[in-house]
């Protein structure tokens, strides 16, 4: 299934030309015989992800739904599943890229192929990422969000637009703001050169980023650290996986607490569930969660809010989400419930700006066994 | 109210004016909001009595305007057989005035109450006299009449008479100044006229409101209102101060002669089982009677074995004005159904006949996330307070809505839907809950007779609704096979640069059935609609296609076809225009025969009334029948 593709090179655009139109080529084929045109995929929910032993990321698993031209919600994705394949191929022969939304609106004038809603074309993009079993970037599409950012002694090498590598070091040729993560980072865009840290330390909010800056936690910890700007996008989550992988430097997460928090944490450590096709791609499974934990908000005492019916039932859904069993995550969504409370990270500054490089991370990663 | 002035004999009995001078609320002049409603309500209710007993089509113009701060004047003008000139103060100024008084009928005013009562509420809070203009037919001149009341001695203070002259065949018009406050909405003298206008289809109506904006409801039925019949009394219909009322007025001489010459169903036979039951002597004059005879008289009715009073006395608005006057009124929100007028037959109550028809409105711009909307009607006169205490609301909010397709909150309560319930109950006596004549009294065998016309009703637009269902149905099947499937086959070959394929073998696994479609397309006149059928099967297809527009006329009147072995994956179209001013097309009834059901999807199988059904606009009885085709789906 989806667990036993292993291919990390962004392909050819004649390779993924005849990828797409084998899909095709099965739909044809089935009218040629008589037989309804339908599409197999696996299911993309919360029920349908399992743990692959050999890589401990969470992929889909048995569990499929199929889209028959039998139903008229069938026959619609099909037609539009076969526009966006045309338009790919066109942009493949042309040299072009398009961004998610661009291609939302150029559906508009694809008539009976039209989105309702971007989130229906972005949804449609993945799937044919799991039924190809390529990624958008072969597809020549890609996310409009602006990637996050880096600040720490790790030098890349990125291909400009001009098509030449050039060097940067994240720590001494950026700005404040840090080296900023484009949106491809695969091998043919951005090469990771050399190191002087001793981990990643991945951090939910722009405060807390800033702060870590500001007191200069990189240079006292040899720290790399990584804004994830929420919840991280895709190729936040890959530049991860690839410093964990090629370089070697363990990942720890340091977010809010709450539900929210614990899923950004999940996304990176364990695989996200709408894209677990490519969870052995993006998600670092020896990744560290830091905090805010629920008992760090009794432990340090820290000032809370109180949690919302959304937080609960977010707390709920995770307590059956088959990626926090384990007796951690348990245990701490649990306390949480139970004080019904939830804390920021920048609560820590209840206790000075200094308190949480000065103590909290120092204690915590020490708990941790990492400083 | 004439009981509450019987009480001790030394008190001087009031006047009833004088009474009701102190007891404004209790004929509905209970508020400044209310006031200027009340009095162009017993105007028109006058107006359209009087044209109805003489035969003659409506014209009614009415006119509020604004004399001061609470101050307004309302005018109402007919064209009404006019009052003889020694009439007018008697009919405007003299609160129970009734010429006819010993015999009932239903009619929209019943004691002779109501526009005095508005003329001497003018009176009281303005100091104003009204005026009154009338013409009769076949005279040169109108009479007009300044009058106020003499409260004292319930009767007219005639303050002027002259001649005029008034460019009119016939007409009266009355003009009310009094104190009281306009407002617009669900309870205004707009809503008033506009609700009677859907009953008086035959009306001309024209108002001015007082921001003198102009309104018109034109008439759509040309023929005057059917006139209803006077009887006389039924003893079970009549209560103590009715019967002494008229055994005092009466011209007989014995008991005996009073029951079997006064009161319907007496013959001289009954009216001597009356009086052994009661044990009155029946050579005593009527006007003799005590109270305590009068009582024992009303306990030997009940006991005596008497004929129910007749039926034929009452009427109806009728299925054809009321499918007109819905369709003249609530056009503008584009309704996509009006139910066919259920008229329930007639049934009695306590001796009074009676009976209700109802239609329904649905779908449109009328909001879904609403309470169906419920316009009530006594005797053909809007009611527009105290929904809460009327039976007919009673009826609507008892029953289960749910099966018929509508939501309803715990199956109780006026049910949620874009839907109007017009309900008219009738009767030569309805029970009112006050004087004010706002809500029918909760008599349950009224209740039982809305919720039978509810039911039949509710069926209707489960039918509709059903109907739709199928519909939309068809049409995405049809979206299917003939626009998604056709598509994936021409994108899938041209991705691979290769010749279409064909579909017949994959259509005819999804749809082995010929598939009826309607397209239309709006025109200036009307709409060009086109009937496609598409064979699926395997094999060739003939049948017999029945259209059946349910707005408009077909141009040139075709609405049946005989199609000839149409070939498998092959397709057959019928055009017609449909001619009439149509704004939001419904889609057409499409039906068929000649060919098994299973074959075909978008058309139903042709009924079998369809003759009946589709060429004429009659009433139909609604009930009964209509129970028994439909009673296993409930």
């Amino acid at each position: 299934m989806a667990g036993t593709r292993k291919r990390r090179k962004i392909q050819m655009n004649s390779e993924t030309e005849q990828e797409l139109k084998g899909i095709v080529r099965n739909i044809l084929e089935s009218i040629n015989s008589g037989e309804i045109p339908e599409l197999h995929l696996p299911s993309r929910t919360r029920d349908n992800i399992v743990l692959d032993q050999l890589t401990s990321v969470w992929k889909y698993g048995e569990s499929t739904t199929r889209r028959s031209a039998k139903s008229l919600d069938g026959a619609e994705y099909l037609v539009k599943f076969l526009y966006v394949i045309d338009f790919i191929i066109e942009m493949l022969k042309t040299n072009k890229s398009s961004t998610l939304r661009e291609m939302y609106y150029i559906s508009e004038g694809w008539d009976l192929a039209k989105f309702g809603s971007q989130g229906e074309s972005d949804l449609l993009a993945e799937d044919l990422e799991v039924i190809s079993k390529l990624l958008r970037e072969d597809f020549k599409l890609r996310p409009e969000e602006n990637g996050a950012s880096i600040i720490g002694d790790i030098t890349i090498e990125e291909k400009n637009r001009k098509g030449d590598f050039k060097t940067i070091n994240c720590k001494d040729d950026v700005g404040d703001g840090g080296y900023t993560i484009p949106y491809n980072v695969e091998q043919e865009k951005l090469h990771l050169k050399t190191h002087g840290a001793n981990f990643v330390m991945a951090i939910e909010t722009g405060g807390m980023f800033d702060r870590l800056v500001e007191n200069g936690f990189d240079e006292r910890f040899n720290a790399v650290l990584v804004h994830l700007k929420g919840q991280p996008a895709r190729s936040t989550r890959r530049i991860l996986k690839r410093v964990n992988q090629e370089m070697g430097l363990p990942i720890y997460v340091f977010t809010d607490g709450d539900p929210w928090s614990f899923r950004i944490f999940g996304s990176i450590a364990y695989g996200a569930i709408k894209t677990a096709h490519i969870s052995d791609h993006l998600a670092v499974p020896t990744a560290e969660y830091v905090g805010i934990t629920a008992s760090d908000i009794l432990n340090y005492n820290l000032p809370t809010d109180k949690l919302t019916d959304k937080d609960v039932n977010a707390l709920q859904s995770e307590l059956k989400d088959p990626r926090f069993q384990t007796e951690f995550w348990k245990a701490e969504i649990e306390t949480m419930l139970s004080i019904s409370k939830k804390a920021e990270q920048q609560s820590l500054a209840k206790y000075g700006l200094d308190y949480v490089t000065e103590k909290y991370l120092p204690d915590k990663l020490g708990e941790l066994g990492a400083a | 109210m004439s009981k509450t002035q019987l009480k001790g004999s030394e008190l001087k009995e009031a006047s009833i004016s004088e009474f009701f001078e102190k007891n404004k609320h209790i004929l509905g002049f209970d508020s400044l909001q209310k006031s200027l409603f009340m009095i162009v309500k017993e105007a028109i209710d006058n107006s359209l009595d009087a044209c109805e007993e003489y035969g003659i089509v409506p014209e009614i113009a009415v006119r509020v305007s604004k004399i001061g701060a609470d101050v307004y004047e309302a005018q109402i003008e007919d064209n009404g057989p006019g009052i003889d000139r020694k009439e007018v103060p008697k009919v405007f100024g003299q609160l129970l005035y009734g010429s006819r008084f010993h015999s009932i009928r239903q009619s929209r005013g019943q004691q002779g109450i109501g526009i005095t009562a508005a003329i001497l509420y003018g009176q009281i809070t303005t100091g104003k006299t009204a005026t009154v203009k009338s013409k009769k037919m076949g005279e040169d001149v109108a009479v007009e009449i300044e009058l106020g009341i003499n409260v004292k001695e319930n009767k007219a203070d005639v303050k002027g008479e002259k001649a005029v002259i008034w460019d009119t065949d016939h007409g009266t018009s009355v003009t009310v100044r009094a104190k009281g406050k306009y407002q617009a909405g669900r309870q205004s003298v707009f809503e008033y006229l506009k609700e009677s206008a859907v009953v008086n289809p035959n009306m001309n109506l024209t108002y001015i409101d007082p921001d003198n904006r102009k309104w018109t409801f034109r008439r759509v039925v040309e023929q005057p209102s059917p006139k209803s019949k006077e009887i006389k009394p039924h003893p079970l219909g009549l209560e103590l101060g009715e019967i002494r009322s008229i055994a005092q007025t009466s011209n007989e001489k014995t008991l005996a002669k009073f029951l079997s010459g006064e009161f319907n169903r007496v013959s001289e036979k009954v009216a001597g089982e009356i009086l052994q039951v009661s044990g009155i002597d029946g050579s005593k004059p009527p006007s003799e009677l005590t109270l305590e005879e009068i009582d024992s008289l009303m306990k030997a009715f009940k006991e005596v074995r008497m004929m129910p009073p007749p039926t034929d006395c009452l009427s109806p608005i009728g299925g054809e004005f009321l499918r007109k006057g819905l369709r003249n009124i609530y056009e503008e929100t584009h309704p996509s159904f009006y139910s066919k007028p259920v008229m329930r037959p007639v049934a009695v109550y306590s001796g009074n006949p009676f009976s209700v028809e109802a239609s329904i409105v649905y779908g449109g711009e009328l909001k879904s996330d609403e309470q169906v909307r419920v316009v009530r009607y006594a005797n053909k006169v809007p009611l527009l307070y105290q929904a809460g205490a009327c039976a007919i609301t009673k009826a609507i909010s008892e029953m289960d809505w749910r099966p018929y397709g509508l939501e309803q909150r715990q199956g109780s309560g006026v049910p949620y839907g874009p839907m109007i319930i017009l309900v008219h109950v009738y009767g030569t006596r309805i029970p009112y809950t006050s004087e004010s004549k706002e809500a029918v009294a909760n008599v349950e065998d009224i209740v039982e007779e809305v919720k039978l016309a509810m039911r039949s009703l509710g069926r209707g637009v489960r039918k509709y609704l059903r109907k739709q269902q199928k519909r939309v149905k068809a049409r995405e099947k049809f979206r299917l096979v003939q626009i998604l499937l056709p598509e994936i086959g021409r994108k899938s070959s041209s991705i691979l640069g290769e010749t279409e394929p064909s579909l017949d073998l994959v259509l005819s696994q999804i749809a082995n059935v010929v598939f009826v479609n309607e397209d239309t397309e709006p025109f200036e006149n009307g709409i060009h609609v086109r009937i496609s059928l598409h064979n699926f099967t395997s094999r060739p297809r003939s049948l017999t296609v029945y259209a059946d527009p349910p707005v408009g006329e077909i141009s040139g009147g075709v609405n049946t076809w005989e199609v000839k072995e149409i070939n498998p994956a092959e397709n057959y179209s019928i055009t017609y225009d449909v001619i009439g001013s149509i704004k939001d097309y419904p889609g057409t009834d499409i039906y068929f025969t000649g060919i098994d059901a299973v074959y075909v999807q978008g058309a139903e199988p042709l009924p079998a009334d369809w003759n009946m059904e589709s060429l004429t606009i009659e009433e139909e009885d609604g009930g009964d029948e209509e129970e028994e085709e439909d009673s296993d789906e409930l």
